[in-house]
Order: structure tokens, then C-alpha cells, then sequence
């Protein structure tokens, strides 16, 4: 379904390009060396997924505001086109398509759920447009044309599971949202589990609009585990940490997430349902690096209604500073010539330490950090510096198959 | 990574195994203690379904007119409960008072400013309050924001031998209890009661015999409203309360009042014992996935069998 559902974009978009790609080549004519620099962003503003997209739009924002302050790339000032997505899958499709025909921008800065990057990364690869995505995710996206800056499993679920069982014990129980990122952190959350020596003891995904987990809750007790695994997404399912709580499971059976506390749950939810829930990811907004600090007084400063600055905004940060850097050293914004530049080991010292595109897999080499909820805050408690993407490492180089553009999934 | 997307289920078979295995030793009466709690689940499953649907039966039922934004009236109870609980206010009065009130009040307004124009305009008043229910969310999400809202649950949990569950189920149960006493006392023992079916069954003879139907209806769609408001804030406790969370109620409350059929409150009273039944007893016994999958499946079989919904066929002419 997928496949064909992809080459009728595929086949929609050549068709629709050569009627909407002549008025902008002529266009092109009339550029001068003095005109900004487009940035393209594709991000939700409103819809289910508003409150994730919004800090990220901020964050990249800011990040521009920064290289424009300081002299813009190249002589020429940078200037942001973003265009509001609106949850909507459909609606990547088409500003993917605007951004990269009709405004020409030089890079894409983009994608918030794996889905919409699914969508957007052939319209790029095809029309050649620079494309970054900044969000944590499931892994294994093996392409030439997109630098993945976010963390991945081997970076965090890697350290996040096996510190809780250690805690906890070895069985464990996994909750996960019924799409490819839950389908597929769930299967690392199981590998990683077996490896350290832990047993599974079921798998239940959840349709986003689920609201009534009394059946979890009560099949989870029957199974009687040592630990509960989530990768549950959106706010109806932030209705399961309510019903846990409510039912007397806090403190019975700790919890453990890949997504928890991304957007604010921790300072929205009631202590007693998020105290001691634990979280691993590439950034948090209670580190105290100076970096950290500074960033985060920047951040607040100009958007002082942000309710939390995750790894996303973070990311999303470094991302537009990597290619910053790469743009520097190419000296030009041409697509392939930044792409090898970036390739050359390009480092950012950021929010969350130092950052270092790889340039067998395009993800990032960064800092991981733990964290558990005290008191409704994130109070981090393990730091792993230099943490390489090792589970796309294992399945894609792009130094030997530049052409590759799949997404590789996990077997086990 | 995170948020709505393609659902491409392959389902781990785990997860089946297991609650195969659990079905086993719950049939040879082996956990009697599970047995207790699951039941627990059912009942609080329909009652939170029965609570959802009735201010829906009433608008839906008695007026025939479609409310899309029944969704959005859930949600106004629910932030009307967390934003006056936050405020200080005690959760108790907050849900049960603040959120039928408020929201009652909200009802009336949109009656008196758009539904009243729409009366016997089926189609028209479905576009009408869909619009109005994008409205609602935006206007809330303006004010409040996207991130998620809530209310710490009150009343804490109790044990069933090694099994856990809270008072708060219990409590659900005892309100939609409550709820649908206190609306069959209103309807068969109170003058507005009376004057209220009149109406509904043929308003033009309600007319000449005195009553004035525009006010009948103004009255009616703001009981139906209050109620809404009830569900919302009986379950914003046990919710993630979000401005767009309307729209993973909408289908499962429309399902239960057309399968409950034209007696408002026997019919709404049998469909969400029944999809509430089949819904979590799915839900537990497969995986949630196929608990919604078996829920709607079931629910397209009783249309088919039943035309006319449960009371069509079992109560008809009651209450």
C-alpha cells in the first residue's frame, strides 16, 4: 500500500513539475548576491501536534536571528519561510512541493512525526533540496539528501532500558502508539530488553484516540511485570499515566518512556502521576551547562510562553547550526557541494554539548542524557557523551551506497 | 517520531498468546480476584459511555438535530473542571456543578444564536454545528494553548485481592446511575416532562394546545448541553485534556445513541451497556486495536439486524 501510494506521488509530482518548475527557472534570473538566503521550515502550528511544533519553530527562529546578527552566511542575510503543516500529512506533500519549486529554498529544516518525514524525503530527494530532520526517532534512515540530527535508539532506549531494569527488574511490559515510530521503538525496546538479559512479556499498541486504558491496566497486572515500557503518544493516551496513577499502580510498578515529557507533561500532570517516571533523550531544559543556560534564557527570553524546551527545539537549534557550519566551509549554498562538507566531520557545540555529523549514516554523534520526574521537573541523572547512531551505523553507509534511500527496520 | 500517522498495524502475536493464556485460567475460575477487576472495567466502560451519550440522546433524540460539536461540549466541561479545580476551587463542586452549569450556559447561547434557526434542517444543522465545533476548538486552543490539561483523580484505589483498581470507577458507575434517574423522573414525572414529549411528538398539536415549542426547545437542547458538560467533567480526571480531544468521543457517542435508537433513555441505558461490554471485553481480551475494530464490526451488525436501534425493537414507546 505504501509503495504504490508513494510512487503515485512520485508520478503526480514529475507530472506537475514541468508545468510549475518553468515560471520559477526564469524566475532564477533575476536573483541577485545580495538576496537572502531561504530557509525552508515544515513544521505543525496547530492541529494534535501544535505543541510539539511550535518550541521547534521558535528554536529554529532564534538559531537564524543568531547568523543574521552576526553578518548572515556568505554576505547574504538568511530569511525563514515557514509554512504551517497543520497535523496534516497531506499538507506536508504540498508545502514540501512549494518550498522546493516554487520558493527554491536552500535547505529544509522539517518533519515532526516519522510519518510526515515518510512523506516529504522523496519530494526533496527528488528535487534535490537540502533536507534536515531534527526529531528523535525510530532510526535507519539510510539517504544521501537528509542529515537526521535527532537522537536514535541505540542512543537512548539503549541506555533508558537496561538502567531501568536494572532498577526494576527483568520483566518488562510495553505500551506503544499504533504507528511506524511505536511499531518500531517497540522492537528496539524488545531487543534491547533480550540483551540484557530481560524478558518481554507483551506488546499492546494503541490507536491515537484511545482514552480508556482500565482493560491495560488491569491485563498488565495480571502479567504482573517488573517495569512498564512506553512509547504512548498525544494527549488522549496521556490519559494512561492518569488512570495508573488513579488506580494505585504509582510506585507499584515503575515506568519507563520514549516519549513522556517531549511537550510538558511532567509540569502538567499531577506529581503523584509522574513522579518517578523515567526518560532518556538527547536534551534536557533543566541542564545546567552554560550553553544549556544561555540558550534557554535566550529561548524563554523571546518566547516567553514555551512551556517546555525538549531535544526537539534543541535539536532543531543544532540542526540549522550544522548546516550553518557546512555552508561556511562550502562556501557556497550548492546542495552537493554543502552535503560534502557536512561529510567532512562538521561539529556544532550546542545547548546539549558537542554535536558531530556522521558521514557513514548522515545522523549525529551527541550527547545522551537520563532523567527522572521529581516534583514535576526532570532531574537528569546519567550523562553519556559522544553517543554514536550505531543502530543505523549497523544497517547503512552511504560512503559505499551513495544511492541508497531506504529506511531500514529492525528484524529480530 | 511522535503523533498521528499511518496505522499500519502488524499486530505482535505476543500479546494475543498472552491473553489467551490469561482467558484460560480466567475460565477455570482460577483468578477469581481478575475476574472482579475486569468486570470493574466493564461497568466502568459503560458507564462512562452512558455518560458521554445522554446529553447527546437528548439534543439527538428528542430534537433531531445532529450536534456535531457534542465532542467540543465534552471538552468545554472538562477544561470548565480543570480551569476552576486549578483556581482553587474544590473538584467536586468544579465537576459537578461549574461543568454542567457552564456549559448549560454555553448550550443556551448557542441555541438561542444558531441551532433555533435550524430546527427539521437535518443536513444544514450538521454543517452548521460541525462549523461550530472547529470554532470551539480553536477558540479554546487560542486561550488555553495545545498542551495537555488535567486534574489529579480523587478518591485514590482499593484492592481486590492482588489486583488494584480506584474508587473513582465506582464513582462513575453511582453518576451515571444518578444521571439516568434523575432524567427519567424529569421526563415522566414533572410537567416539563410532559410538556417536553409533547413537543417532541408532534409540535405543531403541543402548539395549539399552549406551549410555546421555541421555548420547549431553547430548554431541552440546555439539558442536553449541561449533561455534555457533566460527561466532560466527570472524566477530566481520567482524561488527557487536550482542546482537540472531542473527536475521540464524537464516533463512539453517535454509534450508542443510533444503536439505542428512539427511547432516549432505555435505548441509550442498553446500547452503552452493550458497546461498553464489547468494547473493553475486546480490549482485554485481544488488544485495543481489535477492541475498536470488534466494537465497530459489532456495531454495524446491530444497525443491520435492528434498524431502529435497540428500543426500536426491545422498549419500544419507553422512556
Amino acid at each position: 500500500m505504501t509503495l504504490s501510494r508513494r510512487r503515485f506521488l512520485r508520478n503526480s509530482i514529475a507530472a506537475s513539475t514541468t508545468m510549475l518548475a518553468a515560471p520559477a527557472v526564469i524566475m532564477r534570473y533575476g536573483y541577485g548576491s545580495e538576496d537572502p538566503i531561504l530557509v525552508g521550515s515544515l513544521h505543525d502550528q496547530s492541529g494534535p501536534l501544535a505543541a510539539t511544533g511550535v518550541p521547534m519553530v521558535d528554536s529554529l527562529a532564534l538559531a537564524i536571528e543568531e547568523v543574521n546578527a552576526a553578518g548572515g552566511l556568505l554576505g547574504r542575510p538568511l530569511k525563514l519561510v515557514h509554512y504551517d503543516t497543520q497535523s496534516n500529512i497531506q499538507l506536508y506533500s504540498q508545502y514540501a512541493q512549494q518550498l522546493a519549486v516554487k520558493d527554491r529554498v536552500a535547505v529544509v529544516h522539517g518533519g515532526i512525526t516519522s510519518a510526515s518525514r515518510e512523506a516529504i524525503r522523496p519530494t526533496f530527494d527528488r528535487f534535490r533540496v537540502l533536507y534536515f530532520y531534527n526529531t528523535l526517532y525510530e532510526g535507519g534512515v539510510c539517504d544521501r539528501n537528509i542529515f537526521c540530527t535527532g537522537t536514535t535508539p541505540a542512543q537512548t532506549v539503549e541506555k533508558l532500558v537496561p538502567y531501568a531494569m536494572e532498577k526494576a527488574g527483568k520483566k518488562a511490559y510495553i505500551l506503544a502508539a499504533d504507528y511506524n515510530y511505536g511499531q518500531i521503538t517497540a522492537k528496539w525496546m524488545t531487543k534491547y530488553a533480550r540483551d540484557h538479559g530481560g524478558e518481554i512479556l507483551s506488546v499492546d499498541f494503541f490507536p491515537l484516540d484511545v482514552t480508556n486504558f482500565g482493560p491495560t491496566i488491569s491485563k498488565i497486572q495480571a502479567a504482573k511485570p517488573d517495569l512498564v515500557l512506553s512509547a504512548l503518544v498525544g494527549g488522549n493516551h496521556t490519559a494512561f499515566y492518569r488512570q495508573w496513577a488513579a488506580a494505585g499502580m504509582k510506585g507499584e510498578i515503575p515506568i519507563a518512556s520514549t516519549t513522556f515529557g517531549l511537550v510538558n507533561e511532567p509540569s502538567t500532570l499531577d506529581a503523584t502521576e509522574s513522579e518517578g517516571v523515567l526518560g532518556a533523550y538527547g536534551y534536557f531544559e533543566e541542564l545546567t551547562t552554560p550553553a544549556s543556560t544561555a540558550y534557554v534564557g535566550k529561548l524563554k527570553k523571546a518566547h516567553p510562553e514555551i512551556p517546555y524546551i525538549s531535544e526537539l527545539a534543541a535539536a532543531t537549534y543544532e540542526g540549522f547550526h550544522l548546516w550553518a557550519e557546512g555552508v561556511k566551509k562550502a562556501g557556497t549554498i550548492d546542495r552537493m557541494k554543502v552535503i560534502e562538507a557536512l561529510e567532512s566531520g562538521i561539529s556544532f557545540d550546542g545547548p546539549s554539548g558537542t554535536v558531530t555529523l556522521d558521514r557513514a549514516t548522515h545522523h549525529a554523534t551527541r550527547n545522551a542524557f537520563l532523567a527522572e520526574v521529581k516534583d514535576r521537573k526532570w532531574s537528569v541523572l546519567e550523562s553519556y557523551p559522544d553517543q554514536k547512531p550505531l543502530d543505523t551505523a549497523a544497517v547503512c553507509d552511504l560512503i559505499k551506497n551513495p544511492n541508497d534511500t531506504r529506511q531500514y527496520e529492525i528484524d529480530i | 517520531m511522535v503523533g498521528q500517522g499511518c496505522k499500519g498495524a502488524s499486530l505482535v502475536p505476543v500479546s494475543g498468546l498472552q491473553s489467551g493464556l490469561v482467558l484460560t485460567s480466567y475460565l477455570k475460575g482460577i483468578e477469581m480476584d481478575l475476574a472482579v477487576i475486569v468486570a470493574l472495567d466493564v461497568v466502568n466502560g459503560a458507564a462512562s459511555l452512558f455518560l458521554l451519550c445522554l446529553g447527546l440522546a437528548i439534543i439527538f433524540g428528542m430534537m433531531r438535530i445532529i450536534n456535531l460539536a457534542h465532542g467540543e461540549f465534552v471538552m468545554l466541561g472538562a477544561y470548565a473542571t480543570v480551569v476552576s479545580a486549578n483556581a482553587g476551587l474544590n473538584i467536586w463542586i468544579a465537576m459537578l456543578v461549574v461543568a454542567p452549569a457552564f456549559v448549560a450556559l454555553v448550550g443556551l447561547v448557542v441555541e438561542r444564536c444558531l441551532i433555533r434557526f435550524l430546527y427539521g434542517r437535518l443536513i444544514d444543522s450538521m454543517l452548521a454545528t460541525w462549523g461550530l465545533s472547529l470554532f470551539i476548538v480553536g477558540f479554546v486552543t487560542t486561550i488555553f494553548g495545545n498542551t495537555t490539561k488535567g486534574v489529579p483523580t480523587p478518591l485514590g484505589g482499593f484492592s481486590v485481592g492482588a489486583y488494584r483498581t480506584s474508587y473513582y470507577t465506582l464513582f462513575l458507575l453511582a453518576m451515571a446511575l444518578v444521571a439516568a434517574g434523575i432524567i427519567y423522573a424529569l421526563m415522566r414525572h414533572t410537567r416539563f416532562g410532559l410538556i417536553a414529549r409533547a413537543t417532541m411528538q408532534n409540535p405543531e398539536m403541543a402548539a395549539k394546545l399552549g406551549v410555546n415549542p421555541a421555548r420547549i426547545y431553547m430548554m431541552t437542547f440546555t439539558l442536553g448541553a449541561a449533561l455534555s458538560g457533566l460527561a466532560g467533567g466527570l472524566l477530566a480526571p481520567v482524561s488527557g485534556i487536550t482542546p482537540v480531544m472531542g473527536a475521540a468521543y464524537i464516533a463512539k457517542a453517535f454509534i450508542t445513541v443510533v444503536g439505542g435508537g428512539a427511547a432516549i433513555l432505555s435505548g441509550t441505558v442498553a446500547a452503552s451497556s452493550l458497546f461498553g461490554f464489547i468494547n473493553q471485553l475486546g480490549a482485554y481480551f485481544t488488544t485495543p486495536v481489535y477492541g475498536e475494530v470488534i466494537l465497530f464490526t459489532s456495531a454495524i451488525i446491530l444497525i443491520r439486524l435492528l434498524p431502529q436501534g435497540i428500543s426500536g425493537r426491545f422498549f419500544k414507546g419507553q422512556l
